[in-house]
């Protein structure tokens, strides 16, 4: 099934400064493959693909499309000579209609051609209709449905004839259908002999339609081979779900106690893709609740809407208290702390002053013992008081954006992917210091996980998201015995 | 769109020969408050295609501006050349001026690329300052040559001068290159990911606002007969351009020659009010800014099509 081979990657490298993002990747797509390249958030694989579209260059290593190294040549050379890319997040000229758009992509990088050719007018519209946009040629992208929209992303990346299509996270937003009549988008791709390059975070997506899969973990390939193969792969196994589960039994909060939070039918639409979709979830008092799921099952939107950061349908009501109308700064003052995804410290400063900041309400004498207590918690960060924030390394940082959120002494402590990206002598030390939380502080903990192994010691209930929606909810040891297998 | 361009061509035209016939009712007062309004159209529309198109918000217009206007203002008291030549000279010293700037400042993103246009008016107003000798300094100097001294003749020249440019700068808008430009703006990594050269074409942009900044300015030194830093470098004209930019609707390029003219002539009716005239006109445009963000023109061309 496979031809020649059209692009190679040969030993990338790719640091952001003292981070890793990318070790010693090599590998190969051919004409008429579809590879999926997949991992947990932070792998590295879209930094992969951004460094074959050269959006981003390269420290070391050769990208040879067929043959010739590409790997320091700018992304609009690269696009022409073979290599598209269709984005997840895609911000398309309102102000043309879908034709146009579609025209653009096939004009030419020329300041002196200023009328365009009526044969590209044909041609546009002729890829138009080959991704099913025939009946909405004349339409605004904004008033296109959100599939629609990713056709003409599609249809944008395959206008100059690519040899090598790289997507990026092709079925984030879509519904089961659409899913299906995408993946027959994708196939087609490959019968016309391209390579395609699926970048996705979950294995079970991608499986239907990758001819191979490699799987990623901390920048590095950790296994390659048919889906069939990767999903069996003791490493990948590891890195989603860990090895050994331990169902910790707790007895320390539960159901009795009263509720804090309490979610119901909460909705969000991003645009046309809904997000959210009916969700209910109560913690209690004294409660460890993780939020498990795929990137991109909605675990972030539903922490945002929690703190007030997007809009939504339905109720969230804290100790009783209905949070619509409050602003996100008042949610904070009511007590729920968000320690987001992407840390948000202030790079620039201190950790003293980061911390510090997150004392800011505290009388000076309450903000030091807050801070010793901090310490405690963390004995590096004491060390590395004076240290620049940014110069951290990404499990510091984590420490110090829990160690923050500590200081502003919160009711309910909210943690996104508290483990992303960090290595796992650094998760020993996070998963000591919340069990140490759990035992020292009354507090109750909302935490998102896609890893499992991290989230299931510390929880005294999951709720299972997937497309937006509570798939599943349950203790711990129901979750291991029920969802094990039926989770990659 | 054939529909819409049409209806543009159309209306367009209805204007312009509406403001062909303005001599015949209009004071030479009023002709030449709208004669410098013109100009300043000019200057609004060269605008837009920065800001509207390439996305790169240039704080320093009267950059260009200046350097245009002074290089033909000097060549023409210093060296006697004639008009032609001097308006030619000033254009060309905006567009290698443009250049020098645009390059590296390019380079940066977003505010920076602002504070450096903000910061060379600041240089170029400076040296003007320094090298009083030749350029007047802070008073300013006058030229021998205007273009004609009968107001209806300056008024007509003016109307044919932004009709041209709007016509040009619409055009290109309106083209393959407006089209690249604009998604350029919009967003630079998905342009250069299908296969557009990003940098070329945002400096394209600024060489081709230059080129119409510097003539403009040049021309409005003639029509004035005299260039000084208060007229065409000083940061309030520059903010002035880009409100009446923003008034009139970004993206639109013929709103901001809209914006210039209202701005302008509300300045002149309202100057009755004193000191209070610049507060209103302030305020107005702010409101405009606040609740039609679009923009007069494009307010009205683009309802309903924000959802």
């Amino acid at each position: 099934m496979s031809g020649a081979v059209r692009l190679r990657v040969s030993e990338l490298n790719k640091r952001f400064g003292g981070v890793v993002a990318v070790k010693n990747m090599s590998f190969d797509l051919r004409a008429g493959e579809i590879v999926g390249l997949i991992g947990p958030n932070g792998s590295g694989k879209s930094t992969v693909m951004s460094l074959i579209m050269g959006i981003q260059r390269a420290n070391s290593g050769t990208i040879a499309l067929d043959g010739t190294d590409i790997a320091r040549w700018p992304a609009h050379r690269i696009a022409r000579a073979g290599v598209a890319i269709v984005f997840q997040h895609s911000r398309p000229l309102q102000r043309q209609t879908v034709l146009e758009n579609i025209k653009l992509a096939l004009l030419p990088d020329s300041l002196l051609r200023l009328a365009t050719e009526a044969s590209v007018t044909e041609r546009a519209r002729a890829i138009a209709e080959s991704v099913g946009l025939g009946g909405v040629l004349h339409r605004h992208p904004w008033t296109l449905p959100f599939a629609d929209l990713r056709r003409m992303e599609v249809a944008k990346a395959v206008a100059r004839d690519p040899k090598v299509v790289l997507i990026d996270e092709p079925f984030a937003g879509l519904t089961a259908t659409e899913i299906k009549t995408f993946s027959d988008l994708i196939r087609s791709l490959r019968d016309a002999e391209r390579a395609v390059l699926l970048v996705d975070h979950s294995v079970k997506s991608v499986a239907a339609l990758a001819d191979r899969v490699i799987a990623m973990y901390l920048g590095e390939r950790i296994a390659e081979g048919n889906a069939a193969e990767v999903m069996q792969n003791e490493t990948v196994r590891r890195v989603y779900l860990g090895g050994a589960i331990e169902a910790v039994k707790r007895t320390s909060a539960g159901a009795d106690a009263a509720t804090l939070l309490d979610i119901g039918s909460v909705d969000v639409f991003y645009g046309k893709a809904q997000a959210l979709e009916r969700i209910d979830l109560r913690v209690h008092q004294d409660e460890f609740v993780s939020i498990v799921g795929l990137n991109g099952a909605g675990k972030t939107t539903l922490f945002n809407a929690i703190s007030g950061l997007v809009p939504y349908r339905g109720l969230i009501r804290f100790g009783g208290r209905d949070l619509r109308n409050l602003t996100a700064a008042a949610i904070a003052r009511a007590g729920i702390v968000h320690c987001p995804e992407t840390r948000e410290l202030f790079g620039y400063m201190s950790v003293r002053e980061n911390l510090d900041l997150g004392g800011g309400h505290l009388s000076s004498g309450e903000r030091q013992t807050q801070l010793a207590w901090v310490f405690e918690l963390f004995p590096i960060l004491e060390q590395r008081q004076a240290q620049a924030a940014r110069t951290l390394s990404g499990g510091e940082q984590q420490m110090l954006a829990l160690g923050r959120a500590l200081m502003m002494q919160p009711k309910l402590l909210i943690l996104d992917e508290p483990t992303l990206g960090l290595a796992p002598v650094i998760l020993a030390q996070m998963s000591k210091a919340i069990e140490r939380l759990r035992k020292e502080r009354s507090l109750t903990l909302l935490l998102a996980e896609q890893n499992v192994t991290f989230a299931l010691p510390h929880s005294d209930r999951l709720y299972l998201l997937d497309h937006g929606r509570v798939a599943w909810q349950g203790d711990p040891a129901r979750f291991a015995a029920e969802m094990r297998t039926g989770y990659l | 769109m054939a529909f819409l361009r049409s209806r543009v061509l159309w209306i367009g035209a209805a204007v312009v020969v509406t403001a062909a016939l303005l001599p015949l009712w209009l004071s030479a007062y009023l002709l030449g408050v709208l004669t410098a309004a013109y100009y300043f159209g000019v200057f609004a529309m060269a605008w837009d295609l920065l800001f509207g198109f390439a996305g790169e918000v240039n704080f320093g217009p009267t950059f260009l501006i200046g350097l245009g206007a002074y290089t033909a203002a000097i060549l023409n008291s210093e060296f006697g050349l004639p008009i032609p030549v001097c308006v030619v000279a000033g254009a060309l010293a905006a567009v290698v001026g443009g250049i020098l700037l645009a390059v590296p400042a390019l380079r940066l993103r977003g505010p920076y690329f602002g504070l450096v246009t903000l910061v060379a008016v600041l240089l170029l107003q400076n040296l003007i300052v320094i090298f009083a000798g030749v350029t007047g300094g802070e008073i300013g100097m006058t030229v021998p040559d205007v273009l004609s001294i009968d107001e209806k003749v300056n008024y007509w020249f003016a109307l044919a001068f932004l009709t041209i440019c709007a016509v040009l700068l619409y055009g290109l808008s309106r083209s393959a290159v407006g089209l690249i430009l604009q998604a350029s703006g919009q967003d630079a990594v998905e342009a250069s990911a299908l296969g557009f050269n990003v940098t070329k074409h945002k400096i394209a942009a600024f060489c081709i606002s230059a080129l119409f900044s510097g003539t403009a300015g040049a021309l409005l030194i003639f029509y004035m007969g005299t260039a000084s830093i208060n007229t065409v470098i000083d940061l309030a004209i520059a903010v002035q351009i880009i409100i009446a930019a923003v008034l009139g609707g970004r993206r639109t390029i013929l709103g901001a020659a809209l914006g210039a003219v209202v701005l302008i002539v509300a300045n002149e009716f309202l100057r009755p009010l004193g000191q209070l005239n610049t507060f209103v006109v302030s305020a107005v445009a702010l409101a405009v800014i606040l609740f039609f963000p679009e923009g007069l023109l494009g307010y009205a061309l683009h309802r309903g099509e924000r959802e």
